[in-house]
């Protein structure tokens, strides 16, 4: 055990896993970097330096730089995928599954079904996600509900290092494609992790705080808002429970359900645009299946329903925050018939 | 060459001197915090944007890439507007909210830098299409980097201005590197052959010597107005900064921003060019030198003090009518 950061926590579950199972490679623009150029290989590790150190170990026989064609090496990563490898594809921003979108959710997604049961498909996509460090409309999205939508992908959100570890892990050894967000601004979080590798199931949520007064169900950066959020709030006597369900493809409902059945008041922190995201998917499950339960509306925490602004003033304004969160937290626990 | 007039001339070396400058003092202000989010530096490039811009006329567009300053000024783009544009200014080009890598000018036909590498060819082919479809009589401009000419879109787009025989002409920047990555090893067989595959003509030019530049364009330029389709111009050119600011870039070779900077640098030998030939003189380009210094100047001053997006922009502009 020792105080990892997010990024170093990412490096260490691939590590091992590669150590672990030659089938296991990684690939990706500038994975390892300085492919061809004359000054020094592994320069960048990946565009924010989660790969590094890899290459040096791997050899570049797993550690694959790429053209800048998405399409064909995302592609690759499945056609290797179902013929017998283990592939860490690097999509850099999950704003660029323009360019690749096919290769995802119509072929890796459907094998299985279609093939009538016959292929695996064992890929993992990581790719970085969020607002926050002002790269504006084509850099910044969190698009994971696109992919939550497809049956057949499976969709991991970690939200602190030591479940971006055990949940890489597990990616890795699941035999369906994966689709891995990292949100940018939780590379440099830190806390403790284990050394040893680890795996956190799907479909599980953490339940990170317990109240009985009102549910919080947060993905992925928004889970550590939301718990101080909770934090500050039990002071003044509200006790909410906050949900990080990990994944969204399997959705842990059951965990969901059962804290708004005690508490019949449920907030949904998503920071994806708020239509038909996973705050809407969320709310719609609860209303169907508590409605009898419910004491207040459900309150949905998102961003609205604008590209994402690049002028930093647009952009702090754009991305849910606490004082968001804190305010529908209250709005539900003060509502009265 | 021969075609330039004086006054052509005078706007080229202005206009490379003006991205120069402006490059360099936006470096200084990023390593300096004023600047927030991605920026990539045009400089050494210069050569290309202006000697293909310089044959262009306003009606006629452009596609840029996420290193798009450079394209932006040598269509025209108020230089001012883009420095607050990139501060995130409200009265920036695009109001603040696209920055850097976003920066367009619909009126000056400047389509956009663009965030996602490959985004630009296939624009391109619609608005070739849309002077084809509305007899303009203009022509339209994919500038690509060597990353950008593996993209799948790019690929697609040379043979759609082919069958389609649009007036397109795609600009492959090849500066060496995408990122950390060398052309050299990213790019199967070669750019002009990739041209000739697709059946439309192809040429490799030294892309920090303007005039070669110039000519090229010129001459693809003509082909596409004269409605005899497609072309492509594959220019090897020099990055003097990193693949975006903040990179250590120790990818690069012992000495090898110095020796581009000594050997490879479009102004010089536009310079030397110009005044060994009597077509201008030491003085005249100093005095452009002076004025390019203080407009910079001016443009960082402005942008400094220029108020940021109100609240209310935030909902504005995603939609024409909702
Ligand atoms: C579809 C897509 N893939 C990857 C990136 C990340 N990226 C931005 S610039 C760049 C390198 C581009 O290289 P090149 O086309 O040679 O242009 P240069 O930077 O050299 O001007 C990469 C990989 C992106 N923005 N979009
Ligand atoms: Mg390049």
């Amino acid at each position: 055990m020792s105080k990892k950061s997010f990024r170093a926590a990412v490096n260490e579950a691939l590590a091992q896993e590669m150590r672990r199972d030659p089938t296991v490679i990684v690939m990706g623009e500038d994975n390892a970097g300085g492919m061809g150029a004359p000054g020094a290989d592994d320069a960048w590790g990946g565009v924010l330096g989660v790969t590094k150190g890899l290459m040096p170990e791997f050899g570049r026989e797993r550690v694959l730089d790429t053209p800048i064609s998405e399409s064909a090496f995302i592609g690759a990563a499945v056609g290797a995928a179902a013929c017998g490898l283990r592939p860490v594809a690097e999509l850099m921003f999950v704003d660029f599954l323009g360019v690749c979108f096919d290769q995802i959710f119509n072929q890796a997604a459907k094998f299985r079904y279609m093939f009538g049961g016959k292929a695996t498909t064992p890929v993992v996509i990581r790719t970085m996600y969020g607002a926050g460090l002002r790269a504006a409309s084509q850099h910044s999205q969190c698009l994971y509900p696109i992919f939550t939508h497809i049956p057949g992908l499976k969709v991991v959100i970690p939200s602190s290092p030591y479940e971006a570890k055990g949940l890489l892990i597990e990616a890795i050894r699941d035999d369906d494609p994966v689709i891995f967000f990292e949100h940018k601004l939780l590379y440099d979080e830190e806390e403790e992790v284990p050394d040893e590798p680890y795996r956190i199931p799907f479909g599980e949520a953490n339940v990170t705080r317990e109240g009985g007064d009102v549910t919080i169900v947060a993905l992925g950066r928004m889970v550590k808002l939301a718990g101080e959020v909770a934090d500050k709030l039990l002071k003044e006597g509200i006790a909410a429970t906050v949900i990080d369900p990990r994944t969204t493809s399997p959705l842990d409902t059951a965990s969901i359900l059962d804290s708004v059945r005690e508490t019949g008041r449920l907030v949904v922190v998503d920071e994806a645009s708020p239509r038909c995201n996973l705050a809407t998917d969320i709310a719609a499950f609860a209303t169907e299946n508590a409605f009898g339960a419910l004491k207040a509306p459900i309150r949905m925490v998102s961003p609205p329903h604008t590209p994402v602004p690049f002028a930093p003033e647009l952009e702090d304004l754009y991305m849910p925050g606490a004082k968001e969160i804190e305010a529908a937290v209250r709005a539900v626990a003060d509502y009265a018939h | 060459m021969l075609q330039l007039s004086r006054d052509q001339l005078i706007l080229a070396y202005t206009r490379m001197r003006t991205i120069r400058v402006f490059e360099e003092r936006v470096h200084a202000e990023f390593g300096g915090g004023a600047i927030p989010g991605f920026v990539h530096l045009y400089a050494g490039e210069e050569a290309s944007a202006v000697g293909v811009c310089l044959n262009l006329e306003m009606k006629d567009k452009i596609a840029s890439t996420h290193r798009g300053h450079g394209h932006c000024i040598a269509k025209g783009c108020d230089v001012k507007a883009m420095m607050k544009e990139i501060y995130g200014r409200r009265d920036g080009l695009c109001g603040g909210k696209g920055g850097s890598m976003h920066i367009a000018d619909l009126s000056k036909g400047m389509m956009g830098a663009n965030g996602i590498v490959g985004g630009g060819p296939p624009l391109v082919c619609g608005a070739a299409l849309a002077a084809k479809t509305l007899k303009t009589g203009a022509v339209a401009v994919a500038f690509v980097g060597d990353g950008g000419s593996n993209q799948g879109t790019t690929l697609e787009s040379y043979n759609l201005a082919r069958v389609w025989n649009l007036p397109a002409i795609f600009v492959v920047e090849d500066n060496g590197y995408a990122e950390t990555t060398a052309s050299a090893w990213s790019v199967g067989g070669s750019q002009v052959k990739r041209a000739e595959a697709f059946g439309m003509p192809g040429v490799t030019v030294e892309g920090e010597d303007f005039f070669a530049v110039s000519d090229a364009a010129e001459e693809a330029i003509r082909r596409a107005r004269d409605g005899n389709g497609p072309s492509l111009i594959h220019l090897t050119l020099p990055r003097y900064f990193g693949h975006f600011e903040g990179d250590a870039m120790t990818y690069r070779g012992e000495g090898e921003i110095d020796s581009l900077r000594r050997d490879r640098d479009c102004l010089k030998g536009f310079r030397t060019r110009v005044t060994e030939t009597g077509l201008l003189e030491e003085g005249q380009l100093d005095g452009i030198d002076g004025e390019v210094a203080a407009l910079i100047d001016e443009a960082v001053e402005e942008a400094r003090r220029a108020p940021p997006p109100r609240r209310d922009d935030l909902l504005t502009d995603v939609y024409v009518s909702y």
